[in-house]
């Protein structure tokens, strides 16, 4: 293959691992929109919190000095040598955690404004994502904090005699991104097609008032949609500090907004969609960053959003709904 | 019957699968009021969507005076000359009576943004044009009073007579009203019967009514189109409508029935 | 009746003239809050046009000070902007020197097309902007001040136009989205604008922000504000607000109503900035990130969207706030978590605006004044 070929591949690999983040992120803002419309503009900061509920937990040497049960607890995590049962329990704990942020916020903030007009709703999760992020600045501080290693990332020896591709760099932090969001994605789409929570929430995007004329417990339905939306953003917030062991309390805004473009981009509120979507974001911005320049990586995505509201504001998988007079 | 004012020529509005209106052709001549009755469903309100520009026909034409108006925005509807009401009442929340008939004067406005921006004197004389007119309008209807209140106050049939008002202001040939009488008790729908009349001859307007009352479509109305599941289905003197099989079997038979 | 409130407006501005020279000799720290207060003005009340009268969701208010603030101080330095190149279709001399057989990829066609396309657009922008640097630079004293700072609300104005257009279809969220979207955008092409000094920010642009042109142009941005909505013609802002499928119906070109808002907010936007960058005498593209954006909603929001007055006073409270703040933060009988809440005025924001939402979404101040109903 020609080398052309090969720096095509490596940044097609790039941008599916970075898409693969995208797509965790924007499952939340698309499945929130489903049952309740609005967007979660919080929904960025979870996934920072995942991030740093990683490092409260594994972190040893931040809390080294101190005594106390948190303390002994993170330092026995931080004991387990790096490898995938050390990411998979981290997965899984800064996902609970996330989880119960989301519907602790969901309940507290969003649930007491459900009948109100949604720019109210909106100020309110603006306001949310301030807080969390100034927050964060407030007990973390707003220098970035290093991630522990969780694995180590060598890059994968492809054999010299495959010829050509051996010179591509494939990092094991992106094959277990992409494999982890894969099965998270196989979870995902399990619990909303074949259980009976999963249902409830598909009804509940087509007809609220219905849904809970039929018994369906709809305040139940949407708080565990936060948290599992909210799980999701964790997951992938542990993901992308595995690559970048560097965290700090505003790195959730601009993975946050693009995707929301990744959502809006696949037609908000359908689950494929916005993993579609995210994973063309990905693609498209780690090809800006490689052909054209890396200092137009954030305007990509907006500029990806502005393109598609113009053109096909329902999404690309989205439908048309118009309101009725 | 003089040169039709409004005309719908084969009007033919789908949503996806759903033909809420099918192949629908009838007119209005100058001041004329013609009534446009049928069940609930039959497409009356999306012929009204269709006609003032709300939603684009998928095959046919609506003309007003005598040019095709159907690819128009709502707003250059309007300044042709076709007002409507709404069926659930579309007043501005926000503001006063007295502001909510204001809005409807924009567009007779004569000045543009940049005098609007600096209150020069042409503003000067045609505020207080315009506070004329409008109080004119809310003494006719007997709204002039509560000109300070904000709208969504009112008593409900104030409201609906409001939005008339409103629609009034936008100086129509033509007055779309959509069940105006919809919640209104027996002597309420009395005097809004002999408004409509007054307003048809005072202002020398065509109406185009759509009721769900009989009453109130027979008692005044000189023509009535009947809908019924998008497709009409008589048109006609309201005698003729009264005693047309068709309409009986599939409205007003099913109101006795009921 | 209808000159009152042109009175009103000369009376200030000559009020202005009288206390400028002795208000410019006081405490410098004070002096700086002042005319902070008086550019927040400016901003707030721009944006309660669109946010608070219109009804749309703007989030990208500083993207728009930012557009004035740079292209007024290119005004009074005399910055010039080089031409973009034209795409290169075919192999450079040297890269033919170096390799005879040398091609550029064809697939790359499509993209160098639009870049031309974009790029003679940006050329012709250009163009008119080194074309004018001269005429500005030919007026005497205030002359120029004045130029350059309409000049930055002209092409600020321009920004919103090209923003109000596409954003016409969106409501709500998703415009909240695109115009903070345009905020980094503008923020991303000034951090890599060399001419402008890239992300090192543009030092040395010469003092001339002082307290009479800050307030007059409060006064003029309040009293233009204050004229539209109460008149016939800016009735129609609020009707868009309150239902637009009325508003249509009735007449109102509602798209328009909803560029125009964004001009005229855009436009005030740029004097803010271009008074900004002559009273600081330094910018920088962060200074114009999406959280100064959100500074100036919290403002609308607080002191009521759509209520002039109530935005006014949250325009000079929440300015003074950070400074009020940082004097708490240094009071040493506070325990230290609060003292650390006071340096971050963030978490106070933020707060405020959860629990003004959940328990007073119309604002703190809206109501306080009451509410005028015949025209003025």
């Amino acid at each position: 293959m020609s080398p052309q070929t090969i720096e095509f591949i490596q940044q097609l690999i790039n941008g599916l691992s970075q898409g693969a983040i995208y797509a965790l992120i924007a499952l939340g803002y698309t499945m929130v929109f489903g049952v309740l419309r609005f967007i979660n503009f919080a929904h960025g900061d979870l996934y920072m919190i995942g991030g740093f509920a990683g490092w409260m937990l594994f972190a040893a040497p931040e809390n080294e000095a101190k005594t106390g049960m948190w303390a002994s607890l993170s330092r026995s995590f931080a004991a387990i040598p790096p490898g995938m049962p050390k990411v998979l329990l981290a997965l899984a704990l800064a996902m609970m955690f996330c989880a119960a942020l989301g519907m602790l916020i969901e309940w507290l903030c969003y649930r007491p404004l459900r009948q109100r007009p949604r720019i109210t709703v909106l100020i309110t999760a603006i306001g949310v994502s301030l807080f969390l992020e100034s927050f964060g600045q407030y007990i973390w501080g707003a220098a970035p904090k290093s991630f522990p290693t969780l694995i180590e990332d060598p890059a994968i020896t492809i054999p010299e005699t495959w010829g050509s591709i051996s010179t591509l760099t494939v990092l094991t932090s992106q094959v277990i991104i992409f494999c982890t969001t894969l099965g998270l994605l196989a979870l995902l789409t399990f619990i909303v097609l074949k259980t009976k929570i999963g249902m409830a929430m598909r009804a509940l995007a087509f007809n609220q008032t219905a849904c809970a004329l039929m018994g369906v417990n709809v305040n139940l339905i949407i708080a565990f949609t936060f948290g599992l939306g909210s799980a999701l953003a964790g997951a992938a917030g542990i993901l992308t500090s595995i690559q970048q062991p560097s965290i700090d309390p505003l790195m959730g805004i601009l993975p946050g907004l693009k995707a929301f473009v990744a959502a809006v981009l696949g037609g908000i509120g359908n689950l494929a969609g916005a993993v579609l979507g995210a994973f063309l974001l990905g693609v498209v911005e780690t090809m800006v960053i490689g052909y054209v320049s890396p200092t137009y990586k954030d305007a990509v995505a907006f500029g990806v959003l502005i393109f598609i509201l113009l053109l096909r504001p329902a999404g690309l998988l989205g439908k048309n709904v118009r309101e009725k007079v | 019957m003089s040169a039709p004012l409004l005309d719908l020529d084969n009007i033919t509005v789908q949503f996806g699968g759903l033909k809420a209106v099918a192949d629908v052709s009838f007119s209005i001549g100058e001041r004329e009021l013609v009534g446009l009755i049928g069940p609930n469903g039959a497409g009356k309100t999306t012929i009204f969507n269709a006609i003032t520009g709300v939603y684009r026909p998928t095959a046919g034409h609506v003309s007003f005076l005598g040019k095709k108006v159907g690819h128009h925005p709502p707003y250059i509807i309007t300044a042709r000359g076709i007002a409507r009401t709404f069926q659930n009442i579309r007043l501005f929340a926000s503001m006063t009576v007295f502001d909510n008939v204001r809005c409807a004067c924009n567009m007779h406005l004569k000045h543009g943004i940049s005098h609007a921006l600096w209150r020069g004197t042409k503003v000067a004389a045609e505020e207080q044009r315009i506070e004329r007119d409008v109080m004119e309008l809310l003494e006719i209807f007997g709204l002039h009073e509560q000109r300070d209140e904000n709208a969504k106050a009112l008593p409900y049939g104030d409201q609906r007579r409001l939005e008339i008002v409103r629609a009034l202001a936008t100086k129509p040939k033509l007055l779309l009203l959509d069940e105006p009488a919809a919640g209104m008790n027996p002597t309420e729908k009395v005097e809004l019967m002999k408004l409509i009349r007054f307003v048809q001859e005072k202002f020398a307007l065509a109406v185009l009514l759509v009721e769900h009352d009989m009453k109130v479509v027979m008692g005044i109305c000189e023509r009535i189109v009947v809908l019924d599941y998008g497709l009409k289905i008589a048109e006609g003197t309201p005698g003729e409508i009264r005693a047309n099989p068709k309409v009986i079997a599939a409205y007003l038979g099913k109101e006795t029935a009921a | 009746m209808f000159e009152r409130t042109k009175l009103i407006l000369v009376a200030c501005i000559a009020a202005f003239a009288a206390l400028s020279p002795l208000i410019g000799g006081m405490n410098p720290y004070y002096f700086n809050i002042l005319i902070s207060v008086g550019i927040s003005l400016i901003l707030a009340v721009g944006l309660n046009l669109v946010n608070g009268y219109t009804g749309q969701f703007s989030l990208g208010h500083a993207g728009f000070m930012a557009v004035g603030a740079y292209l007024a101080a290119a005004m009074s330095l005399g910055i010039l902007f080089p031409y973009l190149d034209p795409p290169q279709w075919a192999p450079t001399a040297e890269e033919l020197a170096a390799d005879p057989q040398a091609t550029v990829a064809k697939w790359t066609y499509p993209f160098k097309a639009l870049w031309l396309l974009f790029g003679w657009l940006i050329n012709a922008l250009f163009w008119c902007h080194n074309h004018i640097i001269p005429l500005g630079a030919a007026l005497p004293g205030w002359g120029k001040f004045l130029f350059a700072l309409f000049y930055g609300g002209a092409i600020a104005a321009l920004a919103g136009l090209t923003v109000g257009v596409p954003s016409l279809r969106l409501k709500g969220d998703y415009l909240a989205i695109v115009t903070l979207g345009f905020n980094e955008i503008i923020r991303v092409v000034l951090q890599s604008a060399d001419p402008v000094g890239a992300s090192r920010g543009l030092p040395g642009i010469p003092l001339a922000t002082n307290f009479f042109w800050t307030f007059t142009f409060a006064a003029l941005a309040i009293y233009v504000v204050w004229n539209i909505v109460h008149s016939t013609y800016g009735r129609g802002f609020l009707a868009v607000r309150d239902d637009e499928i009325a508003a249509e119906a009735m007449g109102i070109n509602t798209t328009k109503y909803k560029v125009l808002a964004f001009v005229i907010a855009a436009f005030f936007a740029g004097i803010a900035g271009g008074l900004y960058a002559h009273f600081f005498q330094y910018i920088n593209p962060e200074g114009f990130n999406f959280m100064k954006s959100v500074d100036i909603v919290v403002m609308v929001i607080l002191g009521g969207m759509g209520s002039m007055w109530g935005v006014c006073a949250a325009a000079v409270l929440l300015t003074i706030l950070p400074e009020v703040l940082r004097k708490v933060a240094k009071i040493e009988a506070l325990p230290e978590w609060a003292r650390e809440i006071a340096e971050n005025r963030m978490i106070i924001y933020s707060l405020i605006l959860i629990i003004l939402m959940l328990a007073r979404p119309q604002g703190l101040f809206a109501g306080w004044v009451k509410k005028k109903t015949r025209p003025a």
